[in-house]
């Protein structure tokens, strides 16, 4: 094997693939045996970029030979770059060896399109095959599949592969149009429509049959690009709840658009990475996820972007004033979660703590909630002297004089920008 | 007051537990030999022997009111090595006693619950950063190798985790601190303990021909797959505090 060449084809394919947000190897339900790893526990994270985001699996593309020229992307076939193609068993090997040594949890792979869609798709699950039956690997395994992919690959892909994900890019159809004119989205439906499908079956035929191969057992995820286009975040939020809810989606990544590209249908390059709105938007999924709201209780048409200022919870809190306070002790665990500054393991804590005593503000904070926010909000049974607040107009300014927010520089350089 | 000594085993603390009962002792505390100081001239001192009955007595009648994960939990807060560590086990003990109906380790409210609570995710993270830093290095008989510096005795919690992943190829990894470690031959996975401090001293020479050039991929991966415009050293350092980066492969 010559090692030099390998290291220059990893660093071009490690690049280029380093803007797809996804890395989660959660949801993955393969068990050893005798072989080499499992994917049954739930993900770890090895280490960490020191762009802060965490790494738990082998993400490269096997190219970035690319037939189509997406504005926004790097691998873009007008883009004049170094190009690399790994061999299939090139990545089985990566694969092998690094996770031999307890660097990653598995596989992320994509490629850009060369040829064509299904002759990209068909190496894509030749290397899953071959880590799968010739390896006994029992690792995780996330293939990207290319848009207009056959119906038959996709199929064969999610016998191997734990996750399939196919990214939307761009939120809304006609920015797509704009900035990735090969692509249509109904060629990136079609392939989530078939492992959804299968998904399905296989859960039918699983009760019947215990034996079924395992099809895409991690599920499927997607990812949309945000701030390339003029999409507001009601938009996003709403893309983002149709295919919770209509594909099954495992997961929806927004990934704050990185200026790669001088190009007058982009932002301009200088352009700042929108890092908070991004950050804003995963909270919002997060509400939608496990805090029981809707995509219409978060935003709605007189207010389609999110509040930069603060969280989407506390934001939803302050034009709900009506809702509070809520009762510590009473209150359904529906409505302890809406509390501002209470997560989705501090409201398990107070449900089960208030069993055995009455809790007051001391115990809320050893609970682990941000009790700074949280307090204007509830009830205690002693009684709570910042209730007297909650009907005050300048509540909004009290409660984010009161906390720092770690995005708080950010936030001012944004403003300096009006 | 009364101090019972025991051996610093898990069974041993048990056995302590046990007599304490048994003994009806009211103004108690449990303490290691290794660990102990006479400071309370009068405090009476009871040696305690260990016996596997005794503590197991004690374990299985916890384990009806606590449930296996609130025996998981006492245990995490064994191999927390924190210095209250047995009297808060303690503790625990006389609670679920005293509300054999409850699971007294949800009372949050309590002091000593808030603590061992606290401890456990203290000791999960631990644990759980070690399933992720552990970096194993290939040695010229194909053993892969691996050092740690754990802040809490965790090894006997992840043999599980990497006995289950690396079942086809043999390891080792060894806690620096407390000098001892794990081994896997392809067969039994099993604790040892060296006579002496294991000899790390230019041990990049029984290295594998092929180690080098894997972490030099892995470190060239590591960097490309970073993006700079997002740079975020804050955050970095919160992932990966930095008593880590000497065993971490992609830090060097
Ligand atoms: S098809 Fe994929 S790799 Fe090719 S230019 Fe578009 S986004 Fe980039």
């Amino acid at each position: 094997m010559n090692f030099d060449r390998i290291k220059e084809k990893l660093e071009i394919l490690a690049d280029a693939a380093k803007y797809d947000v996804s890395c989660s190897s959660s949801g993955g339900k393969r068990k050893n045996n005798g072989g080499l790893g499992d994917s049954s526990a739930s993900g770890i994270c090895h280490t960490y970029t020191e762009d802060g985001r965490c790494v738990s699996l082998l993400k490269i593309l096997l190219t970035n030979h690319c037939i189509y020229d997406c504005i926004y992307c790097i691998s873009r076939k007008s883009n004049d770059i170094k190009r690399a193609a790994f061999t299939v068993e090139e990545v089985v090997d990566l694969t092998i060896s690094f996770y031999r040594r307890n660097y990653i949890e598995g596989l992320f792979l994509s490629s850009g399109i060369f040829k064509d869609a299904d002759t990209t798709m068909e190496r894509l699950v030749r290397v899953a095959k071959k880590l799968r039956t010739e390896h006994n690997f029992n690792g995780y395994i996330h293939l990207k599949s290319i848009p207009g992919a056959s119906d038959d690959l996709m199929n064969e892909a999610a016998l191997y592969a734990d996750r399939l994900s196919v990214n939307l890019e761009i939120p809304t159809e006609s920015g797509l149009k704009l900035l990735a004119p090969d692509k249509n989205r109904e060629d990136m439906l079609q392939p989530m429509r078939i492992v959804q499908k299968g998904i399905q079956q296989y859960k039918d035929e699983k009760k019947i049959i215990r034996s079924t191969p395992k099809f895409a057992p991690a599920g499927q995820s997607t990812q949309m690009i945000v701030g390339a286009t003029n999409e507001n975040d009601l938009q996003i939020i709403k893309v983002a709840d149709h295919f919770y809810k209509n594909y099954g989606m495992k997961r929806v990544y927004y990934s704050g658009y990185i200026p790669v590209t001088v190009d007058n249908r982009l932002p301009s390059i200088t352009s700042e990475v929108p890092v908070l709105r991004e950050n804003r938007l995963y909270q919002s999924d997060w509400l939608m996820r496990f805090y029981g709201f809707k995509a219409d209780e978060i935003l709605d048409f007189n207010m389609p972007f999110l509040d930069l200022e603060v969280d989407p919870k506390l934001s939803w809190a302050l034009r709900h004033l009506d809702q509070f306070p809520v009762n510590l002790q009473t209150a359904d665990h529906k409505m302890i979660l809406r509390i501002p500054g209470i997560g989705v393991k501090t409201a398990q804590k107070i449900v089960s703590a208030r069993k055995f005593q009455v809790l007051n503000i001391d115990h809320l904070k050893k609970l682990g909630a941000a009790v700074n926010r949280a307090k204007f909000f509830i009830d205690f049974t002693y009684g709570n002297p910042f209730l007297k607040h909650l009907t005050d107009l300048n509540l909004r300014k009290l409660i984010i004089g009161g906390s720092q927010s770690k995005f708080q520089n950010q936030f001012s350089q944004q403003l300096t920008l009006f | 007051m009364t101090t019972l000594l025991y051996d610093g085993s898990f069974d041993g603390l048990f056995t302590a537990i046990f007599e304490v009962f048994e003994y009806r002792y009211q103004d108690v505390e449990i303490c290691s030999k290794e660990n102990f100081q006479q400071e309370n001239m009068f405090a009476e001192i009871h040696e305690v022997i260990t016996q596997q009955e005794k503590s197991e007595r004690v374990l299985n009648k916890l384990e009806q009111n606590i449930g296996k994960s609130g025996i998981h939990q006492l245990l995490q807060v064994f191999l927390s090595e924190d210095q209250e560590m047995e009297n808060l086990i303690l503790s625990a003990v006389k609670q679920s006693i005293k509300h054999p109906e409850e699971n007294i380790l949800q009372n949050f409210a309590d002091n000593d619950i808030l603590k061992i609570s606290k401890i456990c995710k203290s000791v999960s993270r631990e644990r759980h950063r070690m399933t992720a830093f552990v970096r194993f290095e290939k040695l010229q008989d194909d053993i892969y190798f691996a050092k740690i510096d754990p802040d809490f005795n965790v090894l006997p919690l992840i043999r599980k985790h990497f006995k289950d992943r690396y079942a086809d190829q043999k390891w080792m990894i060894y806690d620096l601190r407390r000098h001892y470690g794990l081994l896997y031959d392809l067969e039994n996975c099993e604790f040892f303990y060296p006579d002496e401090k294991l000899d790390l001293n230019q041990y990049q020479q029984k290295f594998h021909e092929e180690e080098k050039k894997y972490q030099t991929l892995w470190q060239s991966y590591f960097t490309k797959t970073n993006i700079k415009e997002r740079k975020n050293t804050k955050l970095h350092i919160q992932h990966v505090p930095k008593r880590y980066w000497k065993y971490l492969t992609e830090k060097w």
